[in-house]
C-alpha cells in the first residue's frame, strides 16, 4: 500500500521537478518566464503527436524537449532581443502554447497513447522495496534526478555557473566583466523550455498517456512557485515537488478512505501547505534577498 | 502610411461586418457556448457533435456558431453577450455553471431564444434541456455488483452538485438491486478534465481496494488506469471503448443532436416556447454504449433493466430508500419527483463518503 502511493506521488511530483528545474535555471540568469504552463503543454502535444505517429515513445521524448525549447526560443527573442516586458510576454506565451497545443492537438484527441515503458535496472531493481520504487522507473524519472545533480553543480560548481549567477544577480556588472548577458540569458531560456517540454512528455507519455486540451491543468504555474518556494536552491525543489505531490495524492487517499473532511479543504491543502512552507522560509528576510536573483525581471540592454 | 493602414482596415471591417449581415438574413445563425474544448473526448464533444448534427440536418436554412473553453464564472456572461450581439439568434449554453450568466444576458436580448442545459433556471426565452443520466447510472451499477468480486466500486466525482450526487445515489440503489451489501468510496477531484488529477483519483481507489471504477469527470484517464491495473470501467458522456477495449464494460452516450434539430425546427417556425425538458433513454437523448466484457447473463440483465426503464415499467427512484444516516427518504412503492431530484443535497444509504457542503 505505502509503495504504491509513493509511486503515484512520483508520477506525479516529476513533472513539476523537471520544469521548476528548468525556470530555476532562467530565473538564477534574471531572467523570469511565465511561460512555463505553454511550454509544458506545448511539449505535451509534440510528444504524443511523434510518439503517435512513429510509435517510439523515446521519439516523443525528445520532440517534447525540441518543441518546449522551440517555444521558448520565442520567448527569448521577444524579451531578449525585443527587450519586451518579460511578465506580460511570459503570460503571452502562456496563453498562445495552450491555444497553439489545441489545434496542433486536434487530430490526435482519442487516440490510444503510447507509453514509455520503465526500465529496470538489473541487480538494483532486487533489493527490496527501494529497489522497485527507485530502479524500476521510466527514462524520464532518471532524467529528474539527473537534472537535480546537474544542476546543482553547474550552477555552484561550475565556472559558467557563477558567470551565470553573477549576470542574475547584477547584468550590469557582468556586461562590464566581459560576459555576454544575452547569449548567456538565451541558453538559459532555452534550458527551461526544454525541461519544460520534458515535462510535457512526460504528462502525455507516462502520466496518463493520451492528449486532452489543457491537459497541463496548472501543472507550469505550480511549477513556478515551486521554483520560490526552493528559494532558487536546487534540492528544495525535489523536496518542494515531492511535498506538493504528497499531500496532493494523500488527500486523494483520505477521500477514499473516508476520513470525514469536507474535500474542498483536502483539495485546497496541496496549496495551503504551500503558502505555510513559503511564510516559513520568507520569514528570514536577509537570506531571502541573498537568495533571490536580484536582475530577476529586470531588462538589460547592453550600452555599447 | 501607418493611419492609410489603419482606415483601410477599418473599412474592410466595416464591408465584413456587413457582408455577415447580409448572410445572417439569409440564415438564422444557432450558437453554442462550451465548458470545455470541443475535442475533450467527453461532454463537450457530445454537444458539438450533436451541432454537427444540426448543421447537417438543417444547414440550408441554419448556419453555427460557438465558442469553447468559456470558463464558468463572470467570463461566461461576457462570452454569451458577445454571441447575443452577434445575430445569434438562438443560443444553447452547455453547461451547469452557466445558469446565473444565461439568465441575465437573456434578459438583456429578450429576442434571442436561450438553452440552458442541466439548470433550474428559466425564463420566457429560456428554455433548459437535460437527460435523465440517472438512468445510465443505474444500469451500470446493476452490472457493477455483477462484475465486482468484492462488492466495492470506485467512483470519481467532479463537484458535489445535484447532477453527480444524483448519479452517484443511482449507481448505488442499481447496484443494492443485486447486492443488498455493496458499497461505493467515492473521491471528489474537484475538477471536469484535468487527467493527471483523474487518474491519481483513480489509482487511489484502486489502492484501496476497489475493483470496479466508475467516474462523473470526463477524460478517459480512470479508463487507462483501469485498464493498467486489470479491473473493469465505465465510460462516462462519449464511448471510450478506444481508451479500455478490455476495460470498458459500457458508456453512457450523450446524443443531442436530435434534441437540437427539434428545438431549432421549433424556432424557425415559430412554435419555440420557454420548456423544461428532461429526457431520458426512452427519448434517445442518451444511449448505453455496447454492452462488452461481460457474461452473457449480466448482459441480458443490463438490457433488460434498460427495456424496463424505456418502457416505463422501473423508475431507479422508486421506494423503499433509505438516506444515508438510515431515516426514511421514499416509502415502499414510491417514486421521487423531479424536483427533489434536480436539488439532490444528500446521499442514500450505502454510499460510503461523507457529502461536501
Amino acid at each position: 500500500m505505502f509503495e504504491a502511493i509513493l509511486l503515484t506521488v512520483m508520477t506525479a511530483a516529476t513533472p513539476l521537478v523537471i520544469a521548476a528545474m528548468g525556470e530555476l535555471v532562467a530565473e538564477r540568469s534574471g531572467v523570469l518566464n511565465l511561460g512555463v504552463e505553454g511550454m509544458m503543454i506545448m511539449g505535451a502535444v509534440c510528444a504524443f503527436a511523434t510518439a503517435h505517429m512513429t510509435g517510439s515513445p523515446y521519439l516523443g521524448v525528445l520532440a517534447g524537449i525540441g518543441g518546449g525549447a522551440l517555444f521558448s526560443l520565442l520567448f527569448g527573442f521577444l524579451t531578449l532581443t525585443l527587450v519586451t516586458n518579460q511578465v506580460a510576454t511570459g503570460l503571452a506565451l502562456t496563453i498562445l502554447g495552450l491555444g497553439v497545443s489545441g489545434q496542433l492537438g486536434e487530430s490526435f484527441v482519442g487516440l490510444a497513447g503510447t507509453k514509455l515503458q520503465p526500465i529496470t535496472i538489473p541487480v538494483l531493481s532486487d533489493i527490496p522495496f527501494i529497489g522497485r520504487v527507485l530502479f524500476a522507473q521510466d527514462l524520464i524519472f532518471y532524467l529528474s534526478i539527473a537534472l537535480i545533480i546537474g544542476v546543482n553543480w553547474f550552477l555552484f560548481k561550475s565556472r559558467t555557473g557563477l558567470k551565470m549567477r553573477a549576470i542574475g544577480d547584477n547584468h550590469g556588472s557582468a556586461h562590464a566583466l566581459g560576459i555576454n548577458v544575452v547569449r548567456t540569458r538565451y541558453l538559459a531560456v532555452l534550458f527551461g523550455g526544454a525541461c519544460a517540454g520534458l515535462a510535457g512528455a512526460q504528462l502525455s507519455l507516462v502520466y496518463t498517456p493520451q492528449w486532452v486540451e489543457n491537459m497541463s491543468a496548472g501543472r507550469g504555474w505550480i511549477a513556478l512557485a515551486l521554483v520560490v518556494f526552493a528559494s532558487w536552491r536546487p534540492w528544495r525543489i525535489l523536496a518542494g515537488g515531492y511535498l506538493f505531490g504528497a499531500v496532493t495524492i494523500g488527500q486523494l487517499h483520505a477521500q477514499a478512505f473516508g476520513v470525514g473532511i469536507p474535500s474542498q479543504f483536502l483539495s485546497a491543502l496541496p496549496y495551503a501547505a504551500t503558502i505555510v512552507v513559503l511564510v516559513i522560509i520568507s520569514h528570514n528576510r536577509r537570506t531571502t534577498l541573498i537568495n533571490t536573483p536580484a536582475s530577476l525581471g529586470k531588462p538589460f540592454v547592453p550600452d555599447r | 502610411m501607418k493611419k492609410l493602414i489603419i482606415a483601410l482596415a477599418a473599412s474592410a471591417a466595416v464591408l465584413g461586418g456587413m457582408s455577415g449581415a447580409a448572410q445572417a438574413q439569409e440564415k438564422t445563425k444557432v450558437c453554442f457556448i462550451y465548458v470545455g474544448p470541443k475535442t475533450d473526448g467527453g461532454w463537450t464533444q457530445a454537444h458539438d457533435i450533436g451541432r454537427m448534427a444540426l448543421e447537417k440536418a438543417m444547414g440550408d436554412k441554419i448556419e453555427t456558431a460557438f465558442l469553447e473553453n468559456v470558463p464558468e464564472g463572470p467570463d461566461a456572461e461576457r462570452a454569451i453577450e458577445r454571441m447575443a450581439r452577434s445575430n445569434c439568434a438562438m443560443i444553447y449554453t452547455t453547461s451547469f455553471g452557466f445558469m446565473d450568466a444565461t439568465m441575465k444576458v437573456a434578459a438583456k436580448f429578450p429576442k434571442v431564444k436561450f438553452e440552458h442545459a442541466t439548470g433550474f433556471k428559466s425564463a420566457d426565452n429560456v428554455a433548459t434541456y437535460n437527460a435523465r443520466f440517472y438512468e445510465g447510472r443505474y444500469i451500470q451499477g446493476q452490472i457493477a455488483a455483477k462484475m465486482s468480486k468484492k462488492g466495492l466500486a470506485g467512483y470519481i466525482a467532479s463537484f458535489p452538485i445535484p447532477e453527480v450526487v444524483m448519479g452517484i445515489n443511482a449507481f448505488e440503489l442499481g447496484a443494492k438491486s443485486v447486492n443488498p451489501d455493496f458499497k461505493i468510496k467515492v473521491v471528489w477531484a474537484n475538477t471536469w478534465a484535468d487527467p493527471g488529477k483523474e487518474a491519481d483519483a483513480a489509482k487511489a481507489l484502486v489502492d484501496q481496494g476497489v475493483d470496479i471504477l466508475t467516474q462523473h469527470t470526463d477524460t478517459t484517464a480512470p479508463i487507462q488506469v483501469a485498464a493498467e491495473r486489470g479491473i473493469m470501467a465505465f465510460g462516462q458522456a462519449s464511448d471510450m471503448i478506444a481508451a479500455g477495449p478490455k476495460t470498458q464494460l459500457t458508456a453512457i452516450v450523450d446524443t443531442w443532436g436530435p434534441y437540437y434539430i427539434k428545438r431549432t425546427k421549433a424556432a424557425l417556425d415559430g412554435s419555440w416556447k420557454s420548456e423544461q425538458i428532461w429526457d431520458g433513454l426512452k427519448d434517445g437523448i442518451l444511449t448505453m454504449a455496447p454492452y462488452t466484457n461481460m457474461p452473457d447473463d449480466v448482459k441480458a440483465m443490463a438490457e433488460e433493466t434498460e427495456a424496463k426503464i424505456k418502457s416505463g415499467e422501473l423508475h431507479p427512484f422508486t421506494g423503499p430508500i433509505n438516506k444515508q444516516d438510515g431515516s426514511e427518504w421514499l416509502k415502499a412503492g414510491e417514486k421521487s419527483d423531479d424536483k427533489t431530484l434536480l436539488g439532490m443535497n444528500f446521499y442514500v444509504e450505502g454510499v460510503d463518503d461523507k457529502l461536501p457542503k
